[in-house]
């Protein structure tokens, strides 16, 4: 791995020499998995912890499926958008490793507090990938049970979800459910536009002070739409976790691997009890922030290319033939999976109907509201009156 | 029948801690409420005997305060969140307004975010700047929040309760400048059987003219009912009690029969409640009206300097001098 490579803050900016240096320092970041498909036996952070997993053939091709069905999925809802049927898609395409390591890494009883970008913990979560859809078509706003699959809605203003994974986490503490290897566990995800927002530095200060059972995961892509990571920090983001008492480390994130294993202790490590930690899972995003804007005005395609060498589907795939874990049979399988499973969404997404136009009134309260009431019965007055009419 | 004379801050305090005692989801939270008891000692000794894991001291970030009670009340708890300040709840607006309300209804009821956000309001006190605001109209603006407040022990005793026990997330605005003013508090009375939290109350029967008050402006109307009672005047004063919703079902009865209305509020009057509740009852008894409808309330400034606040809060004399006003036309 070279070291340096993923600097964070090094790339052609002239007038920031401490930021450099502080890059140039920082320890190399943890990887287990090449880009050439190498296995690394194990990696160190910068705390000393070891990282190394160990996985069975079957996990393997298992993660591997992960990543290409996710990566297909997601490629399904770009190319709805581009038809009209979604409003808009925040795709992640580059960051199917960070998503799949850390949502494999997550137990049953953790509590995940996503962006509006994780579709990849959200499958891992086993929840039906049509549910985001829904939000991003316009025909509610997230189906899904937060409560029933550990998963919380997605959350569309930068940072304020990892204030709710505090609390969140919190209320596990005041529970009595750490301390035990079969504790329970949050994780916070957030990206590295969010880490400049004041709810996120108050949610770090609140898991330190309260040793919340928390890991804060930052899929640092690199950009918040249009603005690369200098215009948020002049420091590496995992750096930011000493400031307030707790570990930070720095992962591959398309390192599906790593991701993996740094997830895995640090959710163990909540659920023992000692408290809160941060991972910067250092990604590129590979497409646009979501359908709406163009990258090719705010970054080079140089860059680009470099990163696709760092692909994490490749990468595994290199790894699985080098190591004969799977053959061309089971690769043409996975495809032939993706694609059915992307039809599929295809098909239903076009077959989701409008909401009934009274529903907007639906869940605005849970004990209702009189002034509600009344506005709903004329809304319903009027839109009776229109009935029989061709509109 | 438990009757105790007590002030409006000690009713909140027994409120608070009865509602501790009754379920153990209950979790208040803020800064300062531990040890010192609130900076208005509204929660005094409550940590003292509930523990530091259910009355919380919290580090100093309003956003921080709201935000983790929107992950306790995720994982079940019932949170009451201390805002210092009213002045000081801008900084946890964004988690009130775009998260607190919006839960239920952007996960489609699966959430509720059952937490009340405390918040001592208004002026009246000699504050320094930043104490002594009414920031009642951006909360009832907000569909998803409720918005109550109290203006007498014993409502402040029933009024916390029902708001902490209800599902809805609700921001309980208290008239700080009213915190030591005593009256009867029945301990035991059954919440169901009191007033239900989202309604207006006479509380003082009149023929001549509707005045609509809530929170510390209450007793103002009361003074004012009773020295326009001298003039021959019968006021009849309404305690609005909820912001939001509005409950106009006393008001529109009222005006239906003295045909004119003052609305009094602190909070400038520039988009303010006195609007909404001239537009609505102006739509709905307007042939009941001899007189439009008059608002008297703090003006269109930023709260002024503590020296010249008897001069910005509406007292007495405005308030008298708007019911002649009425009877003008």
């Amino acid at each position: 791995m070279a070291k340096g490579d993923p600097g964070g803050t090094t790339r052609g900016r002239r007038a920031a020499p401490r930021s450099k240096k502080g890059a140039a320092g920082d320890p190399a970041l943890v990887q287990l998995l090449t880009p050439e498909g190498e296995r690394i036996d194990s990696a160190t952070g910068p705390d000393g912890t070891e990282y190394r997993v160990d996985f069975t053939d079957e996990e393997y091709r298992g993660l591997y499926r992960d990543l290409v069905l996710v990566r297909k999925l997601d490629a399904e809802a770009t190319a709805l958008q581009r038809q009209g049927e979604l409003g808009l898609w925040a795709s992640l395409l580059g960051q199917e490793a960070a998503q799949v390591g850390s949502g494999r890494a997550l137990r049953t009883q953790d509590m995940a507090f996503p962006t509006y970008r994780e579709h990849g913990v959200l499958y891992c979560r086993g929840i039906d990938p049509i549910m985001p859809l829904g939000l991003f078509r316009g025909v509610d706003q997230g189906g899904w049970d937060p409560n029933e699959f550990k998963f919380n809605m997605y959350t569309i203003v930068i940072g304020a979800q990892t204030l709710h994974a505090t609390g969140y986490a919190m209320g596990i503490t005041i529970d009595g459910k750490t301390g035990t290897d079969d504790g329970e566990a949050a994780i916070a995800y957030f990206g590295d536009g969010a880490t400049s927002q004041g709810d996120v530095n108050e949610a770090f200060v609140w898991a330190s002070v309260f040793n919340a059972p928390l890991v804060f995961f930052c899929q640092n892509n690199q950009y918040a739409i249009s603005e690369p990571l200098e215009r948020q920090t002049r420091v590496p983001l995992y750096q930011r976790a000493a400031g307030f008492g707790f570990p930070g480390v720095r992962v591959d994130g398309n390192d599906v691997l790593a991701t993996y294993a740094v997830t895995r202790t640090a959710l163990d490590n909540a659920r023992l009890g000692q408290g809160p930690s941060l991972i910067e899972a250092y990604t590129y995003r590979m497409g646009a922030h979501t359908t709406s804007d163009d990258p090719t005005r705010y970054r080079i395609a140089s860059e680009v290319e470099a990163w696709q060498a760092k692909d994490p589907i490749a990468r595994v795939k290199a790894f699985l033939e080098k190591q004969q874990i799977a053959d061309a049979g089971f690769f043409a399988e996975v495809d032939e999976q993706a694609r059915r499973e992307s039809v599929h969404l295809r098909e239903r997404v076009l077959e989701m109907p409008n909401p009934e136009p009274v529903t907007m009134f639906d869940n605005v309260y849970p004990n209702g509201s009189p002034l509600l009431d009344e506005q709903r019965a004329k809304f319903s007055r009027y839109m009776e009156s229109f009935e029989g009419s061709a509109h | 029948m438990a009757t105790e004379t007590l002030t409006i801050g000690k009713a909140l305090n027994t409120g608070l801690r009865r509602a501790l005692e009754n379920d153990p989801k209950v979790i208040i939270m803020g800064e300062d409420v531990g040890k010192l008891g609130g900076v208005f000692r509204i929660t005094d000794g409550l940590q003292k005997d509930f523990g530091d894991q259910r009355v919380i001291d919290t580090p100093l970030a309003e956003s921080g305060i709201i935000g983790t009670a929107v992950g306790l009340a995720i994982r079940g708890y019932r949170p009451v969140c201390e805002i210092q300040f009213d002045g000081f709840v801008y900084p946890a607006y964004d988690q009130i307004v775009s998260q607190v309300a919006k839960m239920h209804y952007r996960s489609g009821g699966k959430l509720s975010i059952p937490m009340v956000i405390r918040i001592p309001f208004g002026g009246g006190i000699g504050a320094v700047e930043h104490h002594s605001e009414s920031p009642e109209a951006y909360f009832a603006h907000t569909a998803g929040l409720k918005v109550v407040t109290c203006a007498n022990p014993q409502d402040a005793y029933v009024m916390i309760q029902q708001a902490i026990y209800s599902d809805d997330p609700i921001v309980f605005l208290e008239p700080k400048r009213r915190y030591w003013e005593k009256g009867q508090v029945d301990l035991d009375a059954p919440l169901s059987d009191a007033y239900p939290l989202h309604s207006a109350r006479v509380v003082r029967p009149g023929t001549d003219v509707t005045v609509l008050a809530y929170g510390p402006m209450v007793r103002t109307c009361l003074e004012a009912a009773t020295a326009a009672a001298e003039d021959g005047r019968e006021l009849e004063v309404i305690d609005l009690r909820s912001l939001s919703p509005l409950d106009l079902t006393a008001a529109y009865e009222s005006v239906k029969r003295t045909g004119r209305v003052v609305v009094v509020h602190e909070a400038p009057s520039n988009i303010g409640l006195g609007a909404e509740l001239a537009a609505r009852i102006t739509e709905e008894c307007f042939y009941s009206l001899e007189s439009p409808v008059l608002r008297v309330t703090g003006f269109d400034t930023p709260y002024p300097a503590s020296r010249v606040e008897e001069e910005y809060l509406p007292d007495l004399d405005r308030v008298l001098d708007a019911v002649d006003r009425t009877f003008g036309w």
